[in-house]
């Protein structure tokens, strides 16, 4: 159910050059190499370009802090506070020392950021997922946190945006994580017969139990280019069919191809797009 | 007091090759089964079996993984790992059964959906997703049990239920122990010690409240005595529908949605 042997990329807010770059002198910390041109760009740049790479045009995994800073209106996003942490329903050993270790390092509470912003002025609740934080896996906090999200939308009548990025369920919790998936998938659903608009944008990577749940889900499904979507990781498949996987297979492209995307979004046309979709949904 | 068994012991016995099958169940339970075929979109997928089914004066609209019983029908059957297809074919049964307003069973047995590249090519998330989605919300009752493997998404993808049950040597997972293994130690000969940790047993999942009931087997599994299980499922089933068949149909769609929203572990913070 989580993703095995999603290409390890280097995450955008915290690189680490490799060795060769080291002992080329450049300064740790500025530079940033593209994942697909291996060129070596200035992050400044990058960043300033969408996180995008201005060589290739390749996407660089994004922090939900960025995400939402590239979404949603300045000064608009009020997150929800919950108030609940994990519990270590497996009792296992390392989990929760695990999870204090990445709310230190990375400043996340947890896998995904939820709440309510403006687009363009238009009122939306938003969640976006984080990578930095156990591959974006959903355990029973993450699927509370996206659950309310949805209710909350079906309260106030808005429109719902959700940015996937996800190993899928998450392995700690156990069945409790499975579990997650019937009820998000289950809250979808009264969204969807209370007449609301739910945009589900997929971005590098989301598989297993949040691609078999609510990210597929969306009346409108969007992807970032060549992100990596699917539900059995490229390994798992590999070695149950014993043979090599074609090129460009689950990419947002082949999903695309395949008729389970609707549009592959460039980031720097993500906000734009999602707004004139948002204003397609008004006034009906 | 006999010793309780560990979830590994368990799960051997539920993957044993004589362990009963869904159709096992099926066939002596029921006192007439009518299989029907096809998701009227691409094929019809064998890992999953459809059909209407009649018991004493109720008919039921049947969903059974089906894992093979021998290497013949496993082959056909894909050894009871569903293709979207499948899927498929199940959603268009569930809608049926709430069109005619007959009860729904499900039987779940499965190591998990198949991971292939044409599976991947039809959408087998968005399969699962769907069938979860629409399980939800499906205007009937709808009772689970779980027989033998019930591992991941291809699990809860016919799992979601009113009354769910579970046979006492049958398992229910995130994923298969040796899966879990490989994911979060990078190696998959330490299933049996994953098995331990992951709470996969009937009893366990009890006492998460993710299952209704435990249906007790026969000591040594419910090979021993196929018409002894039968008829203990058969009285679960009766009992279970007993209790969903006269409630009104919004409060049974709450009553099922609430079950679902109130899963999952977590605490206030301090």
């Amino acid at each position: 159910m989580v993703i095995d042997k999603i290409r390890k990329r280097e995450i955008e807010d915290n690189i680490v050059l490799h060795e060769e770059h080291k002992k080329a002198d450049i300064p740790v910390g500025k530079w940033v190499k593209c994942n697909n041109c291996k060129e070596i760009l200035y992050k400044d740049t990058v960043r300033e370009n969408y996180s995008i790479c201005p060589n290739c045009g390749y996407h660089f995994r994004l922090s939900s802090r960025r995400r939402i800073a590239q979404i949603i209106d300045e000064g608009t996003f009020e997150e929800f506070e919950l108030n609940i942490d994990n519990v270590n329903p497996l009792q296992m050993e390392e989990y929760i020392k695990k999870i204090d270790g990445l709310r230190e390092k990375t400043g996340l509470d947890e896998a995904v950021k939820c709440g309510k912003g403006k687009i363009n002025g238009e009122e939306v609740i938003i969640c976006v997922m984080d990578a930095n934080f156990l591959m974006g896996s959903m355990g029973s906090v993450v699927g509370e946190k996206i659950t309310y999200s949805i209710e909350k939308a079906i309260e106030l009548r808005l429109p719902l945006i959700i940015f996937s990025v996800s190993g899928g369920a998450r392995m700690q919790e156990g069945i409790m994580s499975l579990m997650q998936m019937a009820k998000t998938s289950s809250a979808i659903g009264k969204l969807d017969k209370a007449g609301l608009l739910f945009i589900s944008v997929l971005t590098d990577p989301t598989y297993g139990g949040v691609t078999a749940s609510f990210a597929s889900l969306g009346d409108i499904i969007l992807a970032e280019p060549n992100a990596m979507i699917g539900f059995a990781g490229p390994r798992v498949i590999e070695q149950t069919i014993k043979q090599e996987l074609p090129d460009g297979f689950q990419t947002a492209e082949f999903q695309l191809e395949h008729g389970f995307v609707d549009k592959v979004v460039k980031r720097s046309e993500m906000k734009d797009t999602i707004y004139r979709i948002l204003l397609m949904h008004k006034n009906n | 007091m006999p010793k309780e068994l560990s979830a590994w012991d368990k799960l051997t016995i539920a993957r044993e090759p004589d362990r009963p099958t869904a159709l096992d169940y099926i066939d002596n339970i029921f006192d007439e089964f009518i299989e029907l075929h096809g998701d009227r979109q691409f094929s019809d997928d064998k890992a999953i079996v459809c059909g209407l089914a009649r018991l004493n004066e109720t008919n039921f609209t049947i969903i059974a993984e089906q894992k093979g019983r021998n290497t013949k029908e496993n082959i056909e059957r894909n050894f009871g790992m569903p293709n979207p297809e499948s899927y498929r074919k199940s959603l268009r049964f569930m809608k049926q059964a709430e069109k005619f307003n007959r009860p729904i069973i499900t039987f779940v047995d499965t190591k998990g959906a198949y991971p292939g590249i044409e599976a991947e090519e039809r959408g087998q998330g968005e399969a699962i997703a769907r069938n979860i989605l629409e399980m939800s919300r499906i205007r009937v009752p709808i009772i689970v049990i779980v027989i033998g493997e019930g591992s991941s998404g291809g699990a809860l993808a016919i799992g979601v239920g009113d009354e769910i049950l579970m046979l006492e040597n049958s398992v229910y997972s995130i994923l298969s122990p040796e899966g879990y293994a490989s994911i979060l130690w990078k190696d998959s000969s330490r299933a049996k010690e994953a098995a331990e940790v992951m709470k996969m047993t009937a009893k366990d999942l009890l006492e998460f409240k993710v299952i209704d009931k435990v249906i007790k087997e026969a000591k040594g599994g419910a090979q021993k005595n196929l018409k002894a299980m039968s008829e203990s499922i058969k009285n679960e089933i009766i009992n279970a529908y007993e209790k969903l068949k006269n409630i009104d149909k919004d409060e049974l769609i709450n009553r099922r949605y609430n079950k679902f929203r109130n899963m999952g572990e977590y605490k206030t913070k301090a």
